[in-house]
């Protein structure tokens, strides 16, 4: 059970770390990122419906599609509200969530979806440790994606331009950085991470409409506890939740498991408001 | 105020008062539910408009305040009289705790509103395991008599709720526009725009902080009490969700924040659009769930990206008010 927990929530953490990267730079809460999961979700069940593509090579084109998605968000709706009040920029993020999650709706219908592999039945023996085959394959997706996207902080031009931009934005703004540009690839690869997160979880659990808005509050809760901005922290929390989740579900009611999180999050938001690895602000 | 703002109030309040017996029981069910946001509203916009904190958490007070008055009455008989002092004292109590753990460790912005989510959540997952109040399967209080007015135990017609929801929006706005004339409100008000500044001016942020949490959520409470005795029935999936708290704060957020007749005007159209939107839909035979949310997020889009204060200033303006 702690293993599957940690395997799972290696996914949420993915999925927490693209609201982590786009807060920590652009500075808005992404009230949509749940309903962009599942949109995620969906894409991959057509896609395995529709040509018979395994979800771990459908990540490749939605993930291209999310990132220009994302990428056209920001710079036509997000960016102009940069300097508004934080509820204008909520409202707006709700108002697309609202968009999100009806259209799915009217597309798909309230059924749940999913995607049949041979491998899902499947598992290997660790030890006395049973490990599903697609549990372990979408932790692993998730662990590759997030290194990559370490990597593209810490090693690229562009990436070292984001952190600029995060850090000071009047100076990286003095010295001719192309702030707006940033901020609009910076939510492309929050979708990115979104989109390789949906891919992955959807071969784990069925997927209907109404599971954005409990992704987006997930994710919250994940970033909170692992610190909002920090990007080992996403990953952390996701793992903390993920293990916390699958015990509280096995020891306790589990319909109490997520009241557990919620706890666990009012915990770390009182004496650590900056999350477990976060900087203070 | 102005002599034709006043006129206008008056004029609107007599309208008000006069609604009941001008229309049908449709139109007036849609002019409950319209008060109803705009009192929610209202006590809303106390914390966020007047002293700047933004709360997503405010279904928290409703559920508390409605599963309170309700449990009293459902098991003891007890009229909600008894029962929405007890409300407004817990919700009141919910809110200082919830307002010192929060303001003592500094924490605001984006993460003082996560924190009142997630202190909504917490209490909706509690309540699904609260036996005697029903837990997920929802508290049922006794249908009201339609045809008799029980004051004791508000029960009665759809006009006494009209009344008594009217009543307190009234009260709400009387109460707020004097709240934001006064001392506090103008300390709520230095705070909002900026808390250093205000700090360094020798204000209490705290205590005022703290005050506008108390003020608003037994507010909210009553608001809760309201909706346990009109609806009768209570389920923590619902009257918790944070789509409730969405729904209180989209009225203010739409009419204009901080202002005293954004929460109403806010609440009007709102509640107008959606039910505008569900029989222009049934008119045209457009039968496919959640085209209507569709309808209403494009519109809530567009009237964020272009009246970024709301409506009620743009219209305040040109009214010259």
């Amino acid at each position: 059970m702690v293993v599957a927990g940690v395997l799972t929530g290696l996914v949420y953490g993915l999925m927490a770390l693209g609201l982590s990267v786009i807060f920590g730079v652009v500075r808005v809460v992404n009230f949509a990122h749940g309903e962009m999961m599942t949109i995620a979700m969906y894409a991959a069940t057509i896609l395995f419906a529709a040509l018979n593509v395994d979800p771990f090579l459908a990540v490749l084109p939605i993930a291209a599609a999310f990132f220009v998605f994302g990428y056209a968000l920001q710079k036509g709706f997000i960016n102009p509200f940069i300097t508004r009040p934080e509820h204008s920029q909520f409202m707006l993020l709700v108002a697309v969530a609202i968009i999100m999650v009806n259209g799915l709706l009217m597309v798909f219908g309230p059924d749940a979806r999913n995607v049949q592999t041979d491998y899902q039945l499947e598992s290997f023996e660790v030890g006395k440790v049973l490990v599903d085959k697609a549990r372990l394959y979408a932790a692993g997706l998730a662990v590759l994606t997030a290194a990559g996207l370490f990597s593209f902080f810490r090693f690229t031009l562009t990436g070292k331009a984001i952190r600029a931009c995060a850090d000071n934005y009047l100076g990286a703004k003095v010295v001719g950085l192309n702030v707006k540009h940033l901020y609009a690839f910076t939510f492309g690869l929050g979708s990115i991470c979104v989109a390789v997160a949906g891919c992955a979880m959807v071969v784990l659990v069925d997927v209907t409409p109404g599971l954005g808005p409990y992704y987006t509050l997930l994710a919250f809760v994940i970033v909170i506890v692992g610190g909002l901005g920090s990007m080992g922290g996403a990953l952390l929390g996701g793992v903390l939740i993920g293990v916390s989740e699958a015990l509280a579900g096995l020891y306790i009611v589990p319909s109490a498991k997520s009241m557990f999180s919620f706890g666990l999050l009012i915990l770390v938001l009182l004496f650590r408001p900056q999350g477990l690895l976060g900087r203070k602000a | 105020m102005n002599r034709r703002a006043a006129a206008g109030l008056l004029i609107l309040a007599a309208l008000l008062v006069a609604f009941p017996w001008m229309t049908g029981p449709y139109a007036l069910s849609v002019a409950t539910l319209i008060l109803y946001f705009a009192y929610a509203g209202q006590a809303w916009n106390v914390m966020m408009g007047f002293a700047g904190q933004l709360s997503l958490g405010h279904s928290l007070y409703v559920g508390v305040g409605a599963y309170v008055a309700g449990g009293i009455f459902f098991h003891w008989g007890i009229g909600p009289w008894a029962g929405l002092w007890v409300a407004i004292v817990l919700c009141t109590l919910l809110g200082l705790v919830i307002g010192f753990l929060a303001f003592r460790f500094g924490i605001s912005g984006v993460y003082f509103a996560l924190l009142t989510i997630a202190f909504a959540e917490f209490t909706r997952i509690g309540f699904d395991h609260i036996a005697p109040l029903g837990g997920p399967g929802g508290l049922f209080l006794k249908v009201a008599q339609r045809d008799t007015i029980d004051l004791l135990n508000f029960r009665g017609p759809p006009i006494m709720y009209y009344y008594a929801i009217l009543a307190l929006t009234a009260g709400a706005f009387i109460a707020c526009w004097k709240l934001l004339h006064s001392k506090v409100g103008y300390y709520w008000q230095a705070i909002r725009e900026d808390e250093e500044a205000a700090r360094a001016l020798g204000i209490n942020v705290f205590r005022w902080k703290m005050l506008a949490m108390a003020i608003s959520s037994g507010m909210t409470a009553i608001a809760g009490v309201f909706f346990a005795f009109y609806y009768n029935n209570l389920f923590p999936e619902q009257i918790f969700n944070i789509s409730r708290s969405i729904e209180i704060i989209l009225g203010p957020i739409i009419g204009g924040v901080g202002t005293l007749f954004g929460p109403i005007l806010g609440a009007a159209v709102l509640t107008l659009l959606s039910d505008g939107i569900t029989e222009a839909f049934a008119a045209m035979g457009l039968d496919i769930p959640g085209i209507k949310q569709v309808f209403y997020g494009v519109v809530l889009l567009v009237v964020v990206m272009f009246l970024p204060h709301g409506i009620w200033p743009a219209i305040a303006r040109k009214l010259r008010l």
